[in-house]
């Protein structure tokens, strides 16, 4: 068999997978958009302003609620005790 | 034109067997290609996963929360300050918030307690989150223990816990009654966490925050689109582990192109040389460094790009929670939401494919016009 | 018929290591004919060989084919003319390593782009007419001597080539291959095709296949019998 023949039925596989992938995603979404219901309800009955994803410390667990000066509470200079912080920056509108 | 591709199958097919001459090198090369694009496309696939369920979650929070703050710090509010601020055209609902936190020792977590304003449990029952059930080994009908900051200890029962569809909001939530909340915090009646206030057309949100700004100085209100907007930013890629990952792999492309544009050794100019020999001309060298560049960098597109998807979506980020976790003991058990978005798969398209295509192709220019008198040389 | 007038091929010029392989050549090649260039080495006969086959360009005067200027071509004329009217065998063959033998042999094709089937069959047809059809999948480096350099005459054969070039042919091969390479040229020139060669071996430039000796010196031209 031409090489290039394999590599070409190796391409539409993938291609095909690639295309099954986007479907897939596209499928699931819309099904899994109905999960959210419990936590859109539960957020506006308890008014809830944050996800509950980073539970060390105040400022990540509620980042939007945070002041400015939380994350450097200790000392101005300490930049980061947890790891979160290093993609949970202060909230955008505290930052110029 | 059936020529023109009849003859691009044949350069694919010379492409091939040149690349399989050095196979380890490669295949080690295809395999540390498709790593790269594995891992950029599962933080990819995952950051915008998160954060559209932020916006579609959060779009339910309050329009207005407001905090008041003591030398800088969020301190108590007053419940007089609902009356103090008067009446606020636009306003349909205001009340006092109780929520704190609460770190137990015994499993090194933290909670967030709170007492909500309907389906109040009762004195002394609780209803937690399913991830602080997990953590803390307690079902519905248990009893656990909590110690108040006076070393006092509060007896809870579980009364219910909350859906585990709801975990990324709920995981660590305990809700009570307010005369619990009160006695174990030690806070006195008529003081609360914060404010909520709920705001009926968006129009006037900026009005009322600017009201309530004049009318209770020592508060801060937090608008609904800043909470937005600080979780739009989350896993910015100007930040943090996502820079450094991205960093990461810019590196690795610059090096993969520095070692192909770093010239050609003498054995494969001596290649080029013999195919212009036999009449290649310099258009079918190139054209065939081309699909050289194309095939190794689709395939490990491709490749990269559906583990990453599976690796996100059908085994929850499994790679990234060590990351993700933390330090934090108590982590929402949650299964990302697939959403994909066209613009930036075409970014990572063209920035893995591009660069190594040109990379392949530069270096063998200057072998590829050479006048093929040299291989007999 | 292949006419040189005046051709002149300077390596590096302007360059301190400066050297001039050919002086002022004028020639004219007959087609249909055993040609063969006889010198020392250094005496320029690969450099005019590879001028003719249209590898590299005169630094001055002019190469015509047929009354057709081939010289000052733009490099795809001179590649497709490389092509469909040379077939060269280099002296060390020039085989790319690591390829099977049929391979090797389809390259020259390739640039036409013809039809898949076509091109297998007539590459098993030249294998088998030089005794090579067992070895079609042999990588190229795993033959002895004399099979690479019939490799390397099917590969100058695939496209038909009307003149077929060969540089020092029997410079790696013993005499008993060398008489059997001479053999295959007969065959070759029996068929019509044209044949330029160039060698120092007496056994090649004396064989009775040459019709015409060309003996070079220094760059030029001393003799064309």
């Amino acid at each position: 068999m031409r090489k290039s023949t394999l590599y070409m039925a190796l391409c539409l596989f993938l291609g095909g997978a690639f295309l099954c992938s986007l479907v897939d995603a596209n499928i699931r979404e819309k099904t899994m958009i109905e999960r959210l219901t419990s936590s859109i309800l539960l957020t506006q009955e308890l008014g809830l302003t944050d996800l509950a994803l980073f539970t060390e410390a105040r400022y990540t667990r509620h980042p939007s609620q945070a002041d400015l000066h939380s994350a450097f509470q200790d000392h101005p200079m300490s930049f980061e005790h947890f790891p979160t912080g290093s993609f949970v920056q202060p909230p955008a509108h505290l930052v110029p | 034109m059936k020529q023109f591709w009849r003859t691009q199958r044949y350069l694919v097919d010379f492409t091939i067997s040149s690349l399989q001459r050095r196979k380890g090198k490669n295949l080690s090369l295809l395999l540390v290609y498709t790593l790269i694009v594995f891992l950029l496309a599962s933080v990819m696939l995952f950051c915008q996963s998160l954060k559209r369920e932020a916006a579609v979650i959060l779009a339910n929070a309050p329009e207005i929360v407001v905090q008041r703050q003591v030398a800088g710090r969020h301190a108590l509010i007053p419940g007089e300050y609902l009356q103090k601020v008067g009446r606020l055209r636009g306003v349909s609902q205001k009340r006092g918030r109780l929520w704190g936190y609460y770190y137990d020792p015994g499993v090194k977590a933290n909670y967030t307690l709170m007492v909500p304003a309907e389906d109040v449990p009762n004195p002394g029952e609780v209803v937690i989150g399913a991830a602080f059930s997990r953590v803390r080994g307690v079902g519905v009908g248990y009893y656990f223990n909590l110690y108040s900051s006076a070393n006092k200890l509060f007896s809870f029962k579980v009364a219910g816990i909350l859906d585990t569809e709801s975990e990324l909001v709920s995981g660590d939530l305990m809700l009570m009654a307010e005369s619990d909340f009160r006695e174990f915090f030690t806070i006195p009646e008529g003081m609360y966490t914060d404010l909520v206030f709920n705001v009926t057309n968006p129009r006037e949100v900026q009005n009322v925050a600017g009201k309530i700004n004049e009318r209770l100085p020592d508060t801060r209100p937090i608008l609904r689109e800043e909470i937005l907007r600080t979780y739009d930013a989350i896993f910015n890629w100007r930040q943090g582990i996502v820079f450094v990952l991205l960093s990461g792999a810019i590196l690795a492309f610059v090096l993969f192109a520095w070692d192909k544009a770093s010239g050609l050794s003498g054995e494969e100019k001596r290649e080029i040389g013999i195919l212009k020999a036999v009449g290649w001309e310099t258009g079918d060298i190139l054209r065939m460094k081309f699909w050289e560049g194309i095939l190794l960098s689709l395939t490990a597109f491709l490749f990269g790009y559906l583990f990453a998807y599976i690796h996100v979506f059908y085994s929850s980020a499994v790679l990234f929670s060590p990351v993700l976790k933390g330090w934090a003991i108590l982590y929402p058990d949650f299964s990302p939401i697939p959403a994909v978005d066209g613009l930036q798969l075409a970014t990572l398209f063209f920035f893995t494919v591009f660069p190594y295509t040109v990379a392949t192709i530069i270096p063998i220019w200057q072998a590829a016009v050479t006048d093929p008198d040299t291989v007999i040389r | 018929m292949i006419e040189l007038n005046g051709v002149t091929k300077i390596f590096n010029q302007g360059a301190a290591n400066e050297f001039c392989a050919l002086k002022d050549i004028s020639l004219c090649i007959e087609t249909g004919m055993v040609n063969c260039l006889q010198g020392p080495s250094g005496s320029g006969k690969t450099t005019l060989l590879s001028l003719i086959a249209c590898l590299s360009r005169p630094t001055l005067g002019r190469i015509l084919l047929d009354k057709r200027p081939v010289s000052g071509l733009p490099e795809r004329f001179m590649a497709e003319i490389r092509r469909n009217t040379f077939g060269f065998v280099f002296q060390r063959f020039n085989l790319i390593s690591g390829l099977s033998v049929a391979g090797n042999v389809m390259i020259p094709a390739y640039p036409a782009g013809p039809v898949y089937k076509a091109l297998v069959e007539k590459t098993a047809g030249l294998l088998t007419r030089f005794g090579l059809e067992s070895k079609a999948e042999t990588p190229v480096e795993h033959l002895s001597g004399g099979e690479a350099q019939r490799v390397a005459i099917c590969r100058a054969l695939i496209n038909d080539p009307d003149i077929i070039i060969a540089d020092e042919p029997t410079a790696n091969l013993d005499s008993r291959l060398s008489l059997e390479f001479m053999d295959i040229l007969g065959r070759l020139h029996d068929l019509g095709k044209s044949i330029i060669l160039s060698s120092h071996d007496p056994q090649v430039y004396n064989s009775a296949v040459v019709q015409r000796k060309i003996s070079m010196h220094d760059g030029q031209i001393v003799s064309a019998e």
